[in-house]
Protein backbone atom coordinates (compact mmCIF):
# COMPACT_ATOMS: atom_id res chain seq x y z
CA UNK A 1 0.00 0.00 0.00
CA UNK A 2 1.30 3.41 -0.90
CA UNK A 3 2.15 5.51 2.14
CA UNK A 4 0.18 8.50 0.86
CA UNK A 5 -2.97 6.57 0.04
CA UNK A 6 -4.47 6.90 3.54
CA UNK A 7 -7.81 8.50 2.66
CA UNK A 8 -6.74 12.02 3.65
CA UNK A 9 -4.42 12.89 0.80
CA UNK A 10 -4.43 11.59 -2.74
CA UNK A 11 -1.42 9.57 -3.78
CA UNK A 12 1.54 11.64 -4.85
CA UNK A 13 1.92 9.66 -8.03
CA UNK A 14 -0.95 8.00 -9.79
CA UNK A 15 -2.19 7.09 -13.25
CA UNK A 16 1.41 6.62 -14.21
CA UNK A 17 3.87 3.84 -14.46
CA UNK A 18 5.64 2.46 -11.45
CA UNK A 19 9.13 3.91 -11.29
CA UNK A 20 11.15 2.22 -13.99
CA UNK A 21 8.02 0.68 -15.51
CA UNK A 22 6.28 1.31 -18.81
CA UNK A 23 3.73 4.10 -19.07
CA UNK A 24 0.09 3.08 -19.45
CA UNK A 25 -1.68 5.78 -21.35
CA UNK A 26 -4.94 6.89 -19.69
CA UNK A 27 -8.00 5.26 -21.21
CA UNK A 28 -6.12 2.13 -22.17
CA UNK A 29 -6.02 -1.11 -20.30
CA UNK A 30 -2.41 -1.45 -21.18
CA UNK A 31 -0.27 -1.19 -24.25
CA UNK A 32 -0.53 -4.03 -26.70
CA UNK A 33 3.24 -4.20 -26.85
CA UNK A 34 3.45 -5.43 -23.30
CA UNK A 35 3.46 -9.22 -23.31
CA UNK A 36 0.84 -11.07 -21.34
CA UNK A 37 2.58 -12.69 -18.43
CA UNK A 38 -0.09 -15.34 -17.89
CA UNK A 39 1.88 -18.05 -19.61
CA UNK A 40 5.31 -17.37 -18.25
CA UNK A 41 8.10 -15.64 -20.08
CA UNK A 42 10.25 -16.59 -23.00
CA UNK A 43 13.51 -14.84 -23.44
CA UNK A 44 15.70 -14.60 -26.49
CA UNK A 45 18.46 -16.86 -25.26
CA UNK A 46 20.78 -16.59 -28.16
CA UNK A 47 23.69 -14.36 -29.02
CA UNK A 48 22.91 -11.55 -31.48
CA UNK A 49 26.00 -9.45 -32.18
CA UNK A 50 28.89 -11.83 -31.82
CA UNK A 51 32.64 -11.86 -31.74
CA UNK A 52 34.44 -15.01 -32.82
CA UNK A 53 37.56 -16.66 -31.38
CA UNK A 54 39.85 -15.28 -28.70
CA UNK A 55 43.33 -16.75 -28.39
CA UNK A 56 45.49 -16.52 -25.27
CA UNK A 57 49.00 -17.74 -24.48
CA UNK A 58 51.26 -17.58 -21.43
CA UNK A 59 54.93 -16.85 -22.03
CA UNK A 60 57.96 -16.41 -19.84
CA UNK A 61 56.99 -13.43 -17.67
CA UNK A 62 53.59 -12.56 -19.10
CA UNK A 63 50.57 -13.36 -21.21
CA UNK A 64 49.33 -12.43 -24.64
CA UNK A 65 45.69 -12.36 -25.75
CA UNK A 66 44.52 -11.78 -29.31
CA UNK A 67 41.17 -11.37 -31.02
CA UNK A 68 40.13 -10.00 -34.38
CA UNK A 69 38.28 -6.68 -34.68
CA UNK A 70 35.02 -8.01 -36.08
CA UNK A 71 31.64 -8.08 -34.40
CA UNK A 72 29.20 -10.01 -36.59
CA UNK A 73 25.43 -9.86 -36.87
CA UNK A 74 24.70 -13.46 -37.76
CA UNK A 75 26.62 -14.05 -40.99
CA UNK A 76 26.90 -10.31 -41.71
CA UNK A 77 30.28 -8.77 -40.90
CA UNK A 78 28.48 -5.85 -39.21
CA UNK A 79 31.04 -3.93 -37.12
CA UNK A 80 34.50 -4.27 -38.61
CA UNK A 81 36.58 -2.04 -36.37
CA UNK A 82 35.74 -3.09 -32.84
CA UNK A 83 38.55 -3.93 -30.49
CA UNK A 84 37.78 -7.08 -28.50
CA UNK A 85 40.85 -7.18 -26.25
CA UNK A 86 41.06 -4.74 -23.37
CA UNK A 87 43.50 -3.69 -20.71
CA UNK A 88 41.56 -3.51 -17.47
CA UNK A 89 44.53 -2.13 -15.59
CA UNK A 90 48.29 -2.56 -15.65
CA UNK A 91 48.15 -6.17 -14.51
CA UNK A 92 44.87 -7.43 -15.96
CA UNK A 93 43.74 -7.92 -19.56
CA UNK A 94 40.66 -9.55 -21.07
CA UNK A 95 39.52 -10.77 -24.46
CA UNK A 96 35.83 -11.11 -25.30
CA UNK A 97 34.03 -13.56 -27.56
CA UNK A 98 30.34 -14.36 -27.84
CA UNK A 99 27.61 -11.73 -27.53
CA UNK A 100 29.36 -8.38 -27.57
CA UNK A 101 26.48 -6.47 -26.00
CA UNK A 102 26.53 -8.81 -23.02
CA UNK A 103 30.26 -8.26 -22.71
CA UNK A 104 29.87 -4.47 -22.88
CA UNK A 105 27.33 -4.73 -20.08
CA UNK A 106 29.85 -6.63 -17.93
CA UNK A 107 32.66 -4.29 -18.95
CA UNK A 108 30.79 -1.26 -17.65
CA UNK A 109 30.75 -2.81 -14.17
CA UNK A 110 34.44 -3.65 -14.41
CA UNK A 111 35.31 -0.11 -15.54
CA UNK A 112 33.37 1.37 -12.63
CA UNK A 113 35.22 -0.95 -10.26
CA UNK A 114 38.53 0.24 -11.70
CA UNK A 115 37.47 3.85 -11.14
CA UNK A 116 36.48 2.99 -7.56
CA UNK A 117 39.89 1.38 -7.08
CA UNK A 118 41.62 4.50 -8.36
CA UNK A 119 39.57 6.77 -6.12
CA UNK A 120 41.00 5.10 -3.05
CA UNK A 121 44.42 6.24 -4.27
CA UNK A 122 46.16 3.34 -2.57
CA UNK A 123 48.29 0.79 -4.36
CA UNK A 124 45.47 -1.78 -4.50
CA UNK A 125 44.19 -2.77 -7.91
CA UNK A 126 42.00 -5.53 -9.21
CA UNK A 127 44.18 -8.56 -9.86
CA UNK A 128 43.56 -11.03 -12.67
CA UNK A 129 42.48 -13.89 -10.37
CA UNK A 130 39.96 -11.62 -8.63
CA UNK A 131 38.42 -10.55 -11.91
CA UNK A 132 38.42 -14.14 -13.15
CA UNK A 133 36.66 -15.39 -10.03
CA UNK A 134 34.19 -12.49 -10.04
CA UNK A 135 33.27 -13.23 -13.68
CA UNK A 136 32.80 -16.90 -12.82
CA UNK A 137 30.31 -16.04 -10.08
CA UNK A 138 28.44 -13.42 -12.16
CA UNK A 139 28.06 -15.71 -15.15
CA UNK A 140 27.09 -18.71 -13.01
CA UNK A 141 24.43 -16.67 -11.23
CA UNK A 142 23.00 -15.47 -14.52
CA UNK A 143 22.95 -18.98 -16.00
CA UNK A 144 21.20 -20.22 -12.85
CA UNK A 145 18.47 -17.62 -13.45
CA UNK A 146 18.18 -18.84 -17.05
CA UNK A 147 19.29 -15.41 -18.21
CA UNK A 148 22.77 -16.26 -19.48
CA UNK A 149 25.21 -13.60 -20.53
CA UNK A 150 26.31 -15.25 -23.76
CA UNK A 151 30.01 -14.59 -23.50
CA UNK A 152 33.32 -16.39 -23.69
CA UNK A 153 35.88 -14.37 -21.77
CA UNK A 154 39.62 -14.94 -21.61
CA UNK A 155 41.22 -13.27 -18.61
CA UNK A 156 44.96 -12.76 -18.52
CA UNK A 157 47.48 -10.84 -16.49
CA UNK A 158 50.37 -11.00 -14.11
CA UNK A 159 49.63 -11.58 -10.45
CA UNK A 160 52.49 -11.26 -7.96
CA UNK A 161 54.97 -11.69 -10.80
CA UNK A 162 53.34 -14.91 -12.04
CA UNK A 163 51.50 -14.99 -15.38
CA UNK A 164 47.81 -15.87 -15.23
CA UNK A 165 45.54 -17.07 -18.01
CA UNK A 166 41.97 -18.25 -17.53
CA UNK A 167 38.75 -18.79 -19.47
CA UNK A 168 35.17 -18.27 -18.30
CA UNK A 169 32.16 -19.16 -20.42
CA UNK A 170 28.45 -18.35 -20.38
CA UNK A 171 27.67 -21.01 -17.77
CA UNK A 172 30.38 -19.87 -15.41
CA UNK A 173 32.55 -22.83 -16.28
CA UNK A 174 36.13 -21.74 -15.77
CA UNK A 175 39.62 -23.15 -15.98
CA UNK A 176 43.20 -21.97 -16.18
CA UNK A 177 45.82 -23.16 -18.61
CA UNK A 178 49.00 -22.10 -20.41
CA UNK A 179 47.08 -21.88 -23.68
CA UNK A 180 43.45 -20.92 -24.16
CA UNK A 181 41.30 -20.45 -27.22
CA UNK A 182 37.56 -19.94 -27.60
CA UNK A 183 35.15 -20.67 -30.41
CA UNK A 184 36.73 -21.79 -33.66
CA UNK A 185 40.13 -21.12 -32.12
CA UNK A 186 39.55 -24.20 -29.98
CA UNK A 187 39.74 -26.32 -33.10
CA UNK A 188 42.21 -24.32 -35.20
CA UNK A 189 44.53 -22.35 -32.91
CA UNK A 190 44.79 -24.59 -29.86
CA UNK A 191 46.68 -27.41 -31.64
CA UNK A 192 49.21 -24.88 -32.96
CA UNK A 193 49.74 -23.38 -29.53
CA UNK A 194 49.87 -26.72 -27.70
CA UNK A 195 52.38 -28.03 -30.23
CA UNK A 196 54.76 -25.32 -29.03
CA UNK A 197 54.00 -25.25 -25.30
CA UNK A 198 54.20 -29.01 -24.91
CA UNK A 199 57.87 -28.94 -25.88
CA UNK A 200 58.35 -27.54 -22.39
CA UNK A 201 60.85 -24.94 -23.57
CA UNK A 202 60.30 -21.39 -22.29
CA UNK A 203 58.59 -19.02 -24.71
CA UNK A 204 59.80 -15.44 -25.01
CA UNK A 205 57.59 -12.42 -25.49
CA UNK A 206 58.42 -11.96 -29.17
CA UNK A 207 57.91 -15.62 -29.96
CA UNK A 208 54.57 -15.60 -28.14
CA UNK A 209 53.39 -12.63 -30.19
CA UNK A 210 54.58 -14.28 -33.42
CA UNK A 211 52.78 -17.51 -32.44
CA UNK A 212 49.54 -15.74 -31.71
CA UNK A 213 49.80 -13.78 -34.98
CA UNK A 214 50.16 -17.08 -36.83
CA UNK A 215 47.01 -18.33 -35.08
CA UNK A 216 45.08 -15.24 -36.14
CA UNK A 217 46.22 -15.82 -39.73
CA UNK A 218 45.06 -19.43 -39.69
CA UNK A 219 41.77 -18.38 -38.11
CA UNK A 220 41.23 -15.72 -40.75
CA UNK A 221 41.69 -18.23 -43.57
CA UNK A 222 39.42 -20.91 -42.12
CA UNK A 223 36.86 -19.18 -39.85
CA UNK A 224 34.09 -17.57 -41.93
CA UNK A 225 33.28 -15.21 -39.04
CA UNK A 226 36.83 -13.92 -38.68
CA UNK A 227 38.32 -10.74 -40.10
CA UNK A 228 41.90 -9.99 -41.21
CA UNK A 229 42.22 -7.14 -38.71
CA UNK A 230 43.16 -8.13 -35.20
CA UNK A 231 44.49 -6.67 -31.99
CA UNK A 232 46.87 -8.14 -29.44
CA UNK A 233 47.10 -7.37 -25.77
CA UNK A 234 50.39 -8.12 -24.02
CA UNK A 235 50.69 -8.06 -20.25
CA UNK A 236 54.01 -8.35 -18.46
CA UNK A 237 55.11 -7.54 -14.93
CA UNK A 238 55.93 -3.98 -16.03
CA UNK A 239 52.81 -3.05 -17.96
CA UNK A 240 49.86 -4.07 -20.08
CA UNK A 241 49.82 -2.80 -23.64
CA UNK A 242 47.63 -3.07 -26.70
CA UNK A 243 49.44 -3.82 -29.96
CA UNK A 244 47.94 -3.28 -33.36
CA UNK A 245 45.62 -3.28 -35.12
CA UNK A 246 47.45 -5.74 -37.32
CA UNK A 247 46.34 -7.06 -40.66
CA UNK A 248 46.79 -10.58 -41.96
CA UNK A 249 48.95 -10.33 -45.08
CA UNK A 250 46.68 -12.30 -47.33
CA UNK A 251 47.89 -14.62 -50.02
CA UNK A 252 45.24 -16.12 -52.25
CA UNK A 253 47.63 -17.46 -54.92
CA UNK A 254 46.49 -20.90 -53.88
CA UNK A 255 42.98 -20.11 -55.09
CA UNK A 256 44.18 -20.12 -58.71
CA UNK A 257 45.06 -23.78 -58.47
CA UNK A 258 41.65 -24.76 -57.16
CA UNK A 259 39.64 -26.27 -59.99
CA UNK A 260 36.42 -28.11 -60.47
CA UNK A 261 33.82 -25.54 -59.47
CA UNK B 1 4.55 -33.42 -33.58
CA UNK B 2 5.38 -33.53 -29.90
CA UNK B 3 5.83 -29.95 -28.78
CA UNK B 4 4.25 -27.78 -26.13
CA UNK B 5 2.00 -25.88 -28.57
CA UNK B 6 0.06 -29.04 -29.37
CA UNK B 7 -0.75 -29.64 -25.72
CA UNK B 8 -2.69 -26.51 -24.69
CA UNK B 9 -3.68 -28.10 -21.39
CA UNK B 10 -0.01 -27.98 -20.39
CA UNK B 11 0.15 -24.28 -21.20
CA UNK B 12 -1.00 -23.18 -17.76
CA UNK B 13 -0.29 -19.85 -16.05
CA UNK B 14 3.11 -19.76 -14.43
CA UNK B 15 4.86 -22.02 -16.91
CA UNK B 16 8.30 -20.69 -17.77
CA UNK B 17 9.73 -21.72 -21.12
CA UNK B 18 13.44 -22.00 -21.78
CA UNK B 19 15.66 -22.89 -24.66
CA UNK B 20 18.97 -22.46 -22.89
CA UNK B 21 20.68 -25.49 -21.42
CA UNK B 22 22.25 -24.63 -18.08
CA UNK B 23 24.06 -27.96 -17.81
CA UNK B 24 27.07 -29.24 -19.64
CA UNK B 25 28.92 -32.50 -19.10
CA UNK B 26 32.61 -31.83 -18.62
CA UNK B 27 33.60 -35.42 -17.96
CA UNK B 28 36.16 -36.79 -15.57
CA UNK B 29 36.30 -39.78 -13.25
CA UNK B 30 36.97 -40.23 -9.54
CA UNK B 31 37.99 -43.37 -7.67
CA UNK B 32 38.43 -43.71 -3.91
CA UNK B 33 39.45 -46.58 -1.64
CA UNK B 34 39.38 -46.57 2.16
CA UNK B 35 41.73 -48.69 4.24
CA UNK B 36 42.18 -49.27 7.97
CA UNK B 37 44.42 -46.26 8.48
CA UNK B 38 44.32 -44.46 5.14
CA UNK B 39 42.06 -43.29 2.36
CA UNK B 40 43.12 -42.85 -1.26
CA UNK B 41 41.21 -40.73 -3.73
CA UNK B 42 42.13 -40.07 -7.33
CA UNK B 43 40.70 -38.11 -10.23
CA UNK B 44 41.80 -37.69 -13.82
CA UNK B 45 42.86 -34.26 -15.05
CA UNK B 46 40.97 -33.88 -18.32
CA UNK B 47 38.31 -31.17 -18.58
CA UNK B 48 36.29 -31.53 -21.75
CA UNK B 49 32.94 -31.02 -23.40
CA UNK B 50 31.88 -33.05 -26.40
CA UNK B 51 34.88 -33.75 -28.56
CA UNK B 52 36.99 -30.83 -27.35
CA UNK B 53 39.41 -30.81 -24.44
CA UNK B 54 39.48 -27.54 -22.52
CA UNK B 55 42.51 -28.37 -20.42
CA UNK B 56 44.64 -31.42 -19.72
CA UNK B 57 45.61 -30.45 -16.19
CA UNK B 58 42.51 -29.72 -14.20
CA UNK B 59 42.69 -30.89 -10.61
CA UNK B 60 39.31 -32.25 -9.55
CA UNK B 61 40.29 -33.08 -5.97
CA UNK B 62 39.46 -30.47 -3.35
CA UNK B 63 41.28 -30.58 -0.03
CA UNK B 64 38.57 -29.61 2.43
CA UNK B 65 40.58 -30.25 5.59
CA UNK B 66 43.74 -32.04 6.72
CA UNK B 67 41.82 -35.34 6.70
CA UNK B 68 39.15 -34.89 4.05
CA UNK B 69 39.31 -34.64 0.26
CA UNK B 70 36.37 -34.24 -2.12
CA UNK B 71 36.48 -35.49 -5.69
CA UNK B 72 33.90 -33.79 -7.87
CA UNK B 73 33.15 -34.17 -11.59
CA UNK B 74 30.26 -33.59 -13.94
CA UNK B 75 29.08 -30.08 -14.80
CA UNK B 76 32.23 -28.15 -13.96
CA UNK B 77 30.50 -24.84 -13.26
CA UNK B 78 28.36 -26.64 -10.67
CA UNK B 79 31.47 -28.22 -9.17
CA UNK B 80 33.03 -24.78 -8.78
CA UNK B 81 29.89 -23.33 -7.19
CA UNK B 82 29.47 -26.31 -4.89
CA UNK B 83 33.06 -26.47 -3.70
CA UNK B 84 33.27 -22.74 -3.00
CA UNK B 85 30.05 -23.00 -0.99
CA UNK B 86 31.46 -25.96 0.95
CA UNK B 87 34.66 -24.11 1.81
CA UNK B 88 32.63 -21.10 3.00
CA UNK B 89 30.41 -23.33 5.15
CA UNK B 90 33.47 -25.05 6.58
CA UNK B 91 34.93 -21.70 7.60
CA UNK B 92 31.65 -20.81 9.29
CA UNK B 93 31.76 -24.13 11.15
CA UNK B 94 35.36 -23.49 12.16
CA UNK B 95 34.62 -20.03 13.56
CA UNK B 96 31.49 -21.23 15.36
CA UNK B 97 32.84 -24.42 16.92
CA UNK B 98 36.54 -23.59 17.14
CA UNK B 99 37.52 -26.83 15.48
CA UNK B 100 38.02 -28.15 11.99
CA UNK B 101 34.98 -29.89 10.58
CA UNK B 102 35.37 -33.68 10.88
CA UNK B 103 34.86 -35.96 7.88
CA UNK B 104 31.48 -37.35 8.97
CA UNK B 105 30.11 -33.85 9.52
CA UNK B 106 31.33 -32.78 6.07
CA UNK B 107 29.68 -35.84 4.53
CA UNK B 108 26.35 -34.92 6.11
CA UNK B 109 26.66 -31.25 5.18
CA UNK B 110 27.45 -32.13 1.57
CA UNK B 111 24.29 -34.22 1.38
CA UNK B 112 22.21 -31.34 2.76
CA UNK B 113 23.77 -28.78 0.43
CA UNK B 114 23.11 -31.03 -2.55
CA UNK B 115 19.51 -31.79 -1.56
CA UNK B 116 18.89 -28.10 -1.00
CA UNK B 117 18.99 -27.81 -4.77
CA UNK B 118 16.76 -30.84 -5.32
CA UNK B 119 14.75 -29.21 -8.12
CA UNK B 120 17.66 -27.53 -9.90
CA UNK B 121 20.45 -29.88 -8.86
CA UNK B 122 24.18 -29.51 -8.92
CA UNK B 123 24.84 -31.87 -11.82
CA UNK B 124 27.90 -33.43 -10.25
CA UNK B 125 29.17 -36.81 -9.14
CA UNK B 126 30.83 -36.47 -5.75
CA UNK B 127 33.05 -38.83 -3.81
CA UNK B 128 34.32 -37.81 -0.41
CA UNK B 129 37.32 -39.60 1.10
CA UNK B 130 38.93 -39.05 4.44
CA UNK B 131 39.67 -40.32 7.90
CA UNK B 132 36.96 -40.60 10.54
CA UNK B 133 37.31 -39.65 14.23
CA UNK B 134 39.13 -42.95 14.94
CA UNK B 135 41.60 -42.42 12.10
CA UNK B 136 39.96 -45.09 9.95
CA UNK B 137 39.58 -44.49 6.22
CA UNK B 138 36.07 -43.75 4.94
CA UNK B 139 34.58 -43.12 1.51
CA UNK B 140 31.20 -41.45 0.96
CA UNK B 141 29.57 -41.35 -2.44
CA UNK B 142 26.73 -39.11 -3.59
CA UNK B 143 24.23 -38.78 -6.36
CA UNK B 144 23.45 -35.34 -7.83
CA UNK B 145 20.50 -34.73 -5.49
CA UNK B 146 22.31 -35.57 -2.28
CA UNK B 147 21.84 -39.23 -1.57
CA UNK B 148 24.84 -40.22 0.56
CA UNK B 149 26.26 -43.68 1.12
CA UNK B 150 29.20 -44.84 3.19
CA UNK B 151 31.39 -47.31 1.34
CA UNK B 152 34.91 -48.67 1.46
CA UNK B 153 35.60 -48.17 -2.23
CA UNK B 154 33.78 -46.33 -4.99
CA UNK B 155 34.18 -45.14 -8.57
CA UNK B 156 32.25 -42.21 -9.99
CA UNK B 157 32.08 -39.79 -12.87
CA UNK B 158 32.04 -40.43 -16.60
CA UNK B 159 33.86 -43.78 -16.32
CA UNK B 160 32.25 -44.73 -12.99
CA UNK B 161 30.27 -47.59 -14.49
CA UNK B 162 33.43 -48.81 -16.18
CA UNK B 163 35.58 -48.71 -13.07
CA UNK B 164 33.25 -49.91 -10.32
CA UNK B 165 33.24 -53.58 -11.48
CA UNK B 166 37.04 -53.59 -11.51
CA UNK B 167 37.04 -52.41 -7.91
CA UNK B 168 34.35 -54.97 -6.98
CA UNK B 169 36.68 -57.66 -8.26
CA UNK B 170 40.06 -56.35 -7.09
CA UNK B 171 39.15 -54.62 -3.82
CA UNK B 172 35.75 -56.06 -2.85
CA UNK B 173 36.76 -59.58 -4.00
CA UNK B 174 33.11 -60.15 -4.92
CA UNK B 175 31.90 -63.68 -5.74
CA UNK B 176 35.32 -65.24 -5.31
CA UNK B 177 35.88 -68.49 -3.46
CA UNK B 178 38.92 -69.42 -1.41
CA UNK B 179 40.32 -65.92 -1.21
CA UNK B 180 41.57 -64.35 1.99
CA UNK B 181 39.76 -61.11 2.67
CA UNK B 182 42.76 -59.38 4.18
CA UNK B 183 42.89 -55.63 4.59
CA UNK B 184 44.13 -53.94 1.41
CA UNK B 185 47.61 -52.43 1.86
CA UNK B 186 47.94 -48.78 0.92
CA UNK B 187 50.32 -49.32 -1.98
CA UNK B 188 48.10 -52.08 -3.37
CA UNK B 189 45.12 -49.68 -3.30
CA UNK B 190 47.12 -47.02 -5.13
CA UNK B 191 48.30 -49.42 -7.80
CA UNK B 192 44.76 -50.73 -8.38
CA UNK B 193 43.53 -47.15 -8.73
CA UNK B 194 46.23 -46.33 -11.27
CA UNK B 195 45.36 -49.49 -13.22
CA UNK B 196 41.65 -48.63 -13.27
CA UNK B 197 42.41 -45.19 -14.68
CA UNK B 198 44.71 -46.63 -17.34
CA UNK B 199 41.86 -48.95 -18.33
CA UNK B 200 39.26 -46.18 -18.27
CA UNK B 201 41.40 -43.96 -20.50
CA UNK B 202 41.32 -46.70 -23.12
CA UNK B 203 37.54 -46.70 -23.43
CA UNK B 204 36.19 -43.41 -22.05
CA UNK B 205 37.02 -40.34 -24.13
CA UNK B 206 36.21 -38.09 -21.16
CA UNK B 207 38.90 -39.66 -18.98
CA UNK B 208 42.59 -39.25 -19.67
CA UNK B 209 45.65 -36.98 -19.73
CA UNK B 210 46.68 -37.66 -16.13
CA UNK B 211 45.66 -38.75 -12.66
CA UNK B 212 46.11 -36.84 -9.44
CA UNK B 213 46.12 -39.12 -6.41
CA UNK B 214 45.67 -37.92 -2.85
CA UNK B 215 46.77 -40.35 -0.13
CA UNK B 216 45.21 -39.36 3.19
CA UNK B 217 46.88 -40.67 6.36
CA UNK B 218 47.24 -39.37 9.90
CA UNK B 219 50.50 -37.76 8.77
CA UNK B 220 48.75 -35.60 6.16
CA UNK B 221 47.78 -35.67 2.52
CA UNK B 222 50.34 -36.83 0.01
CA UNK B 223 49.83 -35.98 -3.65
CA UNK B 224 51.04 -38.12 -6.54
CA UNK B 225 50.77 -37.64 -10.27
CA UNK B 226 50.54 -40.28 -12.96
CA UNK B 227 50.18 -39.55 -16.66
CA UNK B 228 47.60 -41.18 -18.88
CA UNK B 229 47.15 -41.32 -22.63
CA UNK B 230 46.36 -37.92 -24.10
CA UNK B 231 44.33 -38.91 -27.18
Amino acid sequence: MLPFNNGFASPLWHNGPIPGGLYNFPGHNGPASQPKKDYGVQRASQPITTGTSVVGLKFDGGVVIAADNLVSYGSMARFQDVQRVFNINNKTVVGAGGDFADFQCIKRYIDQKIIDDMCYADEYEMKPKSLYNWLTRILYTKRSKFEPLWVDIVVGGVEDGVPFLGHVDLRGRSYQDDVIATGFGKHLALPLLRERTETGKPIGRDEAIALVKKCMEVLFYRDCRASPNFTISVCTKEKAEILGPFKVSQNWELAKSVEGY
Amino acid sequence: MISAENFPEYNVPGVVKHDFHPYESNGGSVVAIAGDDYAVIAADTRLSSGYSIHTRKQNKLFKLSGTTVLGSTGCWCDTLALTSLISARMKMYHYLHQKVMPTNAISQMLSIIMYHKRFFPYYVSNILAGLDADGKGVVYSYDPIGHCELASYRAGGSAGALLQPVLDNQIGLKNQENVAKDPIPKEKAISVIVDTFISAAERDIYTGDGVIINVITKDGIETRNVSLRKD
